[in-house]
């Protein structure tokens, strides 16, 4: 077998393997639902993720150790993990393919050659890297020094996740939604358009995670290199190489990704995978301007600290829109773990999870936040999914004990998220004299966070109505303004101010000027002809009691009034953080 | 001819030719816009789709029956109540194609006692298979997300073990009705579909305390058949459960009383709101059920307003005594 048949066989099973990850993530127990695959297997084997978070919080969490693994495979082999592994990787590999496989030799050969902007790509992974540590160096406890790890934004892994989430998959699946899809949508197209440029535009130019691996297969053992100093000069490993390493001079190889390309485009077979190094040279790393890198350093480590003065990120001006899964860490230390990959977006069943965009911040593009108008009933209650499948653990995963109230343990209480606030100028019952009750109803936690008080109102044109007649069970008015059965839903009530013994009786119907009531109030000996009455609606109103309120939002997504609703739950009260709790 | 005339005439034919063109394009662009000239416009109100009706499933000859039996265990409680009313072979025939609306509204767990027992669920399937039954399918268009609801619930694994099919609530199997008399339920989104392939059908609830319309029980089940804003019909709650009766009439109304929630309805959420009444009620009635199921409640018919408009709209009757009801105790 060739070896690039090889390649292009791990390519295609890895890309397969990711797609079907991203396809079974839902919740169930077939086998093709989540059961026990394992879906984070390629943010696990991130050596970048694994790399900014030790750098953020001073550890590796669970499974995301196996980017050591990676690492230190690409140490000994070069850059394999590129080549043969990545899904992103193959995407733009065939892309690149497709779009370039009729252009004519030279071209091939001028677009698959060296570039010095194949530089960038260490500037970004520097910049990135040093918008890190900065938390580690300077142990304070200010929110401007302080790591974020921002490696998500260009890490290929999350990106392609995100992208294949948030953007191809909901058009195969029942109506889901995911907020910033303009932004991912475009980044996911443009990124693939690119490779018109040069086959991988975005491994070679601008993937951190490549920079990465390039840097660590600097003392690969195994290496791509030519046999002999010279050759006939065909270039046809150049026409063909998808790393732009210039295979038939010195060899690049840190920007060299395995893809074999060039042993089997080779006629005199030259080219070989080996523990010599190549015959006719080779740079191990690109030269990279001092200047360069110390500007990339220094923005990288003043981004955060700058983002951060703004009060919205994380200080005193929070923005309680913000609100995260729960399990979510305190903002800092969130911020210091999400790799953005949208996992917990593709796996919440309620749809409620979505990407943040720019509202939140820059520093918090495509982490997750709940949208109770999108999520198709709120957060629910019995569900901890998010916290279970992130990655790193900027959502921790809870146990479903830990979502609900034991008033038998004092301590222990519901997570929540955040609390409800009834808009008055905007709830039926408070604002506009009706019944309604939907968000009592659907409160989930026991006893409701929502109670309610009882009110009696005189309806409008309902005030000191005149009576003509009056029989045991019918009342005739003098004038006629109401409309037939306007009365009839039980919850309209007759208010005598005549009469000691009966004050108020429920009304049963109505048609222009008669209203009905109940036999046995008997009201014909009982009321004086001249007798003024009120019409009035027995209204519930309801009201939070935010101990018990979790933030789940069902109320928000329930209530009637759906555009600006008028029950709106905001981070107020949320567990992860004491200083915005507003309760003794 | 010379080569000038010959350049003539054949431009002559050229201009000629394309003049035809033209003059074809030009036509057909006419006759599209006039094909398709839409002299009226919308009307803001574009309301006017074919509502439907749902047929009546009750049988005839089945009418008026009633059954209470007292005891803790829903697998016997029920096979006595189906027994005493004839067996449920006086309700499903062979061949009979099944629909069973069960209340799956909220993603708890099956010992909440907010949702239809997956256990009583599973018998009365068995039941209905061993009369004969050709197909069960189960439905609910509940208010959490439906595959959480029927996965926490017990009842998506119920229906499984037991033969019956759960019918997700998927948007192209809503149609708009109109219910005949109605005011509230008038071109409005129902689960309609899983029925036009239904003989007959069964609504299994469990008696709820419902802060709103005072109980939640089978009449209050079929708001889980609506679908679009249901939710504002929670401003005229007593008379849309009335509409609800009117809508549609069950072969067989099978109320679970064996733990009522008493109060912090219709979620619950606690053992705390439940408590052990140990009755289940079947009838054909479903008002009278209904009723019945008022008095596990402690409600009086004044308190459930409901109850006595779908009386009066001829949908049962509201004093369940006047059926005669059998009541066992085990």
């Amino acid at each position: 077998m060739r070896i690039i048949t090889a390649r292009r066989i791990s390519q295609i099973f890895f890309f397969l393997l990711f797609l079907w990850f991203c396809t079974i993530c839902t919740i169930g127990e077939k086998w093709w639902e989540l059961r026990g695959w394992p879906v984070n297997l390629f943010l696990y084997l991130d050596p970048l993720a694994c790399l900014g978070m030790l750098l953020t919080t001073g550890s590796i969490y669970l499974s995301m150790l196996s980017g050591v693994a990676t690492a230190v495979l690409t140490i000994f082999l070069g850059r394999f993990f590129c080549g043969w592994i990545c899904p992103f990787g193959t995407m733009h590999h065939f892309a690149g393919y497709i779009f370039n496989r009729k252009s004519k030799k030279n071209k091939q050969i001028q677009n698959n050659q060296f570039k010095n902007s194949q530089k960038i790509k260490y500037l970004i992974l520097l910049f990135i890297l040093a918008t890190s540590f900065i938390g580690l160096v300077f142990k304070t406890n200010t929110n401007f020094i302080s790591g974020s790890l921002q490696t998500g934004l260009l890490d290929p892994i999350p990106l392609a996740y995100r992208s294949i989430n948030l953007i191809v998959q909901p058009f195969f699946s029942d109506s889901r939604y995911y907020r910033l899809s303009f932004l991912t949508g475009s980044i996911f197209i443009t990124t693939l358009l690119l490779n018109f440029i040069t086959t991988r535009f975005y491994c070679k130019i601008l993937c951190p995670l490549g920079a990465l691996l390039a840097i660590l297969s600097r003392f690969s053992i195994w290496r791509i290199g030519k046999t002999v100093p010279k050759c006939t000069n065909c270039l046809e490993c150049e026409k063909h190489c998808a790393g732009g390493c210039n295979p038939s001079g010195t060899i690049r190889i840190s920007e060299c990704i395995l893809c074999m390309n060039c042993i089997d485009a080779c006629y005199e077979r030259l080219i070989k995978y080996r523990i010599h190094p190549s015959e006719s040279g080779e740079i191990l790393l690109p030269e990279i301007s001092k200047r360069k890198f110390i500007i990339s350093a220094a923005t990288g480590v003043l981004a955060i600290p700058i983002l951060r003065l703004d009060a919205t990120s994380i200080g005193p001006d929070w923005n309680p829109y913000l609100i995260r899964p729960p399990g979510a860490l305190p903002e800092k230390k969130f911020l210091q773990r999400c790799i953005k990959c949208g996992q917990c977006m593709r796996i919440c069943p309620t749809n409620v999870i979505q990407p943040s965009g720019l509202k939140f911040g820059i520093e918090r593009l495509w982490t997750p936040v709940l949208n109770y108008k999108i999520g198709t009933s709120g957060c629910q209650q019995a569900c901890i999914a998010c916290g279970h499948i992130c990655p790193t653990g900027a959502i921790a995963p809870l146990s479903v004990k830990d979502r609900f109230n034991h008033f038998s343990e004092k301590k222990k209480k519901a997570v929540k998220i955040g609390t409800a606030f009834i808009n008055k100028s905007r709830c039926l019952p408070w604002a506009m004299d009706k019944p309604c009750l939907v968000c009592e109803e659907n409160c989930p936690v026991s006893p409701k966070a929502i109670f309610t008080r009882k009110k009696y109102i005189t309806i409008k044109n309902g005030f000191n109505i005149n009576i003509k007649k009056a029989g045991n069970n019918i009342i005739e008015l003098e004038k006629s303004s109401l409309m037939p059965n306007q009365l009839s839903s039980g919850d309209f009530y007759l208010q005598t101010k005549n009469i000691n013994t009966v004050k108020r009786v429920v009304i049963l119907g109505n048609t222009e000027n008669i209203i009905f009531i109940h036999k046995k109030h008997d009201f014909k000996t009982k009321l004086n002809l001249q007798a003024e009455i009120n019409i009035q609606i027995l209204l519930f109103q309801p009201f939070i009691d935010p101990a018990n309120c979790i933030g789940c939002g069902i109320c928000e997504h329930e209530c009637p009034v759906s555009g600006k609703t008028a029950i709106k739950v905001t981070a107020e009260n949320e567990s992860r953080d004491k200083s915005h709790s507003f309760l003794l | 001819m010379n080569a000038a005339s010959k350049i003539y005439n054949s431009s002559r034919r050229q201009f000629i030719k394309r003049v035809c063109k033209s003059v074809f394009c030009a036509a057909s662009v006419c006759f599209v816009g006039y094909r398709f000239h839409d002299s009226k416009g919308l009307l803001v109100s574009t309301d006017q789709a074919d509502a439907v009706t749902l047929p009546d499933f009750s049988i005839p000859e089945q009418k008026n029956k009633l059954c209470i039996v007292k005891g803790s265990n829903r697998v016997k409680t029920i096979n006595l109540a189906l027994k005493s009313m004839g067996g449920i072979e006086s309700f499903i025939k062979k061949n009979d194609r099944v629909l069973i609306k069960v209340n799956a509204a909220f993603a708890t767990m099956p010992e909440l006692s907010a949702t239809t027992n997956p256990l009583l669920l599973s018998e009365v399937i068995k039941l209905c298979y061993k009369a004969g039954a050709k197909s069960v399918i189960v439905i609910d268009n509940p208010i959490n997300d439906p595959a959480s609801c029927f996965k926490l619930t017990g009842i998506a694994k119920a229906a499984q073990e037991s033969g019956a099919n759960i019918i997700m609530p998927r948007k192209h199997l809503f149609k708009k009705i109109s219910v005949k008399n109605a005011s509230l339920i008038v071109n409005w989104p129902v689960f309609y579909t899983p029925f036009e392939k239904t003989d007959k059908v069964i609504n299994i609830a469990p008696v709820k305390n419902h802060h709103r319309s005072g109980a939640s029980m089978t009449m209050k089940n079929w708001y889980g058949l609506l679908g679009g804003h249901r939710n504002i019909f929670h401003q005229d709650i007593h008379n849309l459960i009335k509409e609800l009766a009117m809508m549609i009439t069950p072969t067989l109304a099978i109320l679970d009383g064996t733990t009522t929630m008493m109060r912090n309805g219709p979620t619950g959420g606690s053992f705390s709101d439940l408590k052990s009444t140990n009755t289940i009620i079947a009838g054909t009635d479903q008002v009278a059920v209904d009723a019945f199921g008022a008095t596990l409640l402690g409600k009086s018919l004044n308190e459930l307003v409901f109850i006595e408009k779908a009386q009066n709209a001829g949908a049962g009757k509201a004093n369940y005594k006047l059926l005669d009801p059998e009541i066992i105790s085990i």
